[in-house]
């Protein structure tokens, strides 16, 4: 990373949060952090200030290229021709479970390219830490994605540590409101790792702890409220790196989310489900 | 900008009969608008106005078509996601020699050195003969390799934040933040070179 660049460059450390510091994407800590550190270090100031530089020079609005009016129009035209075709002839939509397994497929390759650079992956969640959750609008999928990869980077990942699931199942006993299933999965290759308390949604939920080979599943789980608008379909997301599913059964949320690509966590949701107790 | 003059056409068309006229309500009052900012990213990533246009248009059939999938990600987001993919559409299709810059090395693996962006016979000089300072920028940026320019136009052009632009290019949002770094330092060094004694810092 070294660059012969005219001037000083920033310590190696800090470019990052500069340029997180720049976008409002930092933490209040973080903030603080990057402006201490700015007071004592002339380099990582002019970096900033050239960084500055650079946003003032291209956020020129001449510099913004315009649809000319001639797209507009065809736009428009195009549109108009699309909505006629359809009344006409309405589309069929692939009914739900085929609309599924496409989106999944859809999805297969980009998942793969993520599983072959997962030091990329550890990267971007170390990187993930200091930035804001997003401003407005947190959705659950975010939290969730936040929750997941904190307790990888705050060593937080269980409060009781124990592959016995009658070690787990128990320590919840009188911490939250519900008792949430806990079963032995090591058989089909996703040992149990332990278990933990962590706040989703504003409210407190249980984290189950699986793993498989490098990877970590986190399962959160709370009671199906009011908010149980996800249907017993499973959905599955992919989202900054991580595949999310979700579940209801039995009155309670299932959230499970990894960086393990699809088809593994399905695996993992279907083993789940079985050993259940009936 | 001449085009300037015609921005704000005609944004809604009278094509709302049929069952999903509320569908293509809401799809003029939410996506449409962002046609400018579809055409500028279809522009940056491919610097040639023709394939903009077919991009454009592309992508705005594609969206149409899918809108009904559409949710969580802002409307621009969402419609810039499209955009991008149907530029790497066209590119497959067109897949020819790049005119100017060095093509992308690999994930974003770029040259550190700014001043072998420069090719063509040009230099930073000749860069700044532009007749404005935006003709001067928008060469400079065209000069970046193209992972760098995408998250640069995402972010200082489209003030998408890191989440979203994370969505757009696909990739986690710890690459979001390492290209930004680059493009800004590279950004930054061509720009200083360009100009020595104009707007370039100590």
């Amino acid at each position: 990373m070294s660059t012969p660049v005219p001037e000083a460059g920033p310590c190696a450390a800090w470019e990052g949060l500069l340029n997180g510091y720049l976008d409002g994407e930092l933490d209040a800590a973080h903030v603080m952090d990057v402006e201490r550190h700015l007071a004592g270090c002339p380099a990582c100031a002019g970096a900033l200030q050239r960084m500055t530089l650079v946003r003032r020079v291209v956020s020129q609005d001449d510099v913004r290229w315009r649809a000319p009016p001639a797209l507009r129009d065809s736009v428009v035209a195009a549109l108009a021709r699309e909505r006629s075709a359809a009344v006409a002839q309405p589309l069929a939509r692939p009914s739900g479970i085929a609309a599924l397994v496409g989106r999944l497929r859809a999805m297969l390759p980009a998942l793969r390219q993520w599983s072959i650079i997962p030091s990329l992956a550890v990267v971007a969640a170390a990187l993930l830490l200091v930035v804001l959750p997003p401003r407005g609008g947190s959705s659950l999928e975010e939290e969730l994605v936040a929750g997941h990869v904190r307790s990888l980077l705050a060593e937080h990942l269980t409060d009781v540590a124990s592959s016995n699931q009658h070690t787990v199942k128990p320590w919840f006993g009188g911490k939250i409101d519900f008792s949430p299933p806990v079963v032995d999965l090591a058989a089909r290759g996703f040992p149990l790792a332990g278990g933990r308390l962590d706040y989703i949604g504003g409210r407190v939920v249980a984290a189950l702890v699986y793993r498989r080979n490098g990877h970590v599943i986190n399962v959160f789980v709370w009671p199906a409220g009011s908010d149980a608008h996800v249907d017993r379909a499973f959905m599955a997301r992919a989202r900054e790196g991580y595949t999310l599913l979700n579940w209801t059964e039995a009155g309670l949320t299932y959230w499970a989310i990894s960086d393990l690509n699809t088809v593994e966590l399905k695996e993992f949701q279907e083993d789940f489900l079985e050993a259940l107790p009936k | 900008m001449a085009e300037l003059s015609a921005r704000h056409g005609h944004a809604a068309p009278a094509a709302d009969r049929g069952h999903d006229g509320a569908a293509a309500a809401r799809f003029d009052a939410l996506i449409l608008p962002h046609l400018d900012a579809a055409y500028n990213l279809a522009r940056y990533l491919s610097r040639d106005p023709d394939a903009a246009q077919d991009i454009v248009q592309d992508a705005f059939l594609r969206a149409y078509r899918s809108f009904a999938d559409f949710r969580g990600l802002s409307p621009r987001a969402w419609l810039l996601a499209i955009v991008r993919n149907c530029h790497a559409t066209w590119r497959m299709q067109h897949r020819r020699a790049p005119q100017s810059a060095p093509l992308p090395h690999g994930d974003g693996e770029a040259p550190e050195d700014a001043a072998s962006l420069l090719v063509d016979g040009d230099t930073p000089e000749s860069l700044l003969l532009r007749r404005t300072e935006a003709e001067a920028v928008r060469a400079l940026l065209e000069h970046l390799p193209e992972p760098l320019r995408e998250v640069l136009v995402l972010r200082e052009l489209d003030e998408l934040s890191y989440r979203e632009i994370a969505e757009v290019a696909g990739v986690p949002v710890g690459t979001v933040m390492s290209r930004l770094s680059r493009a800004r330092r590279l950004f930054a060094d061509l720009w200083s070179r360009a100009a020595p004694d104009g707007e370039a810092v100590p």
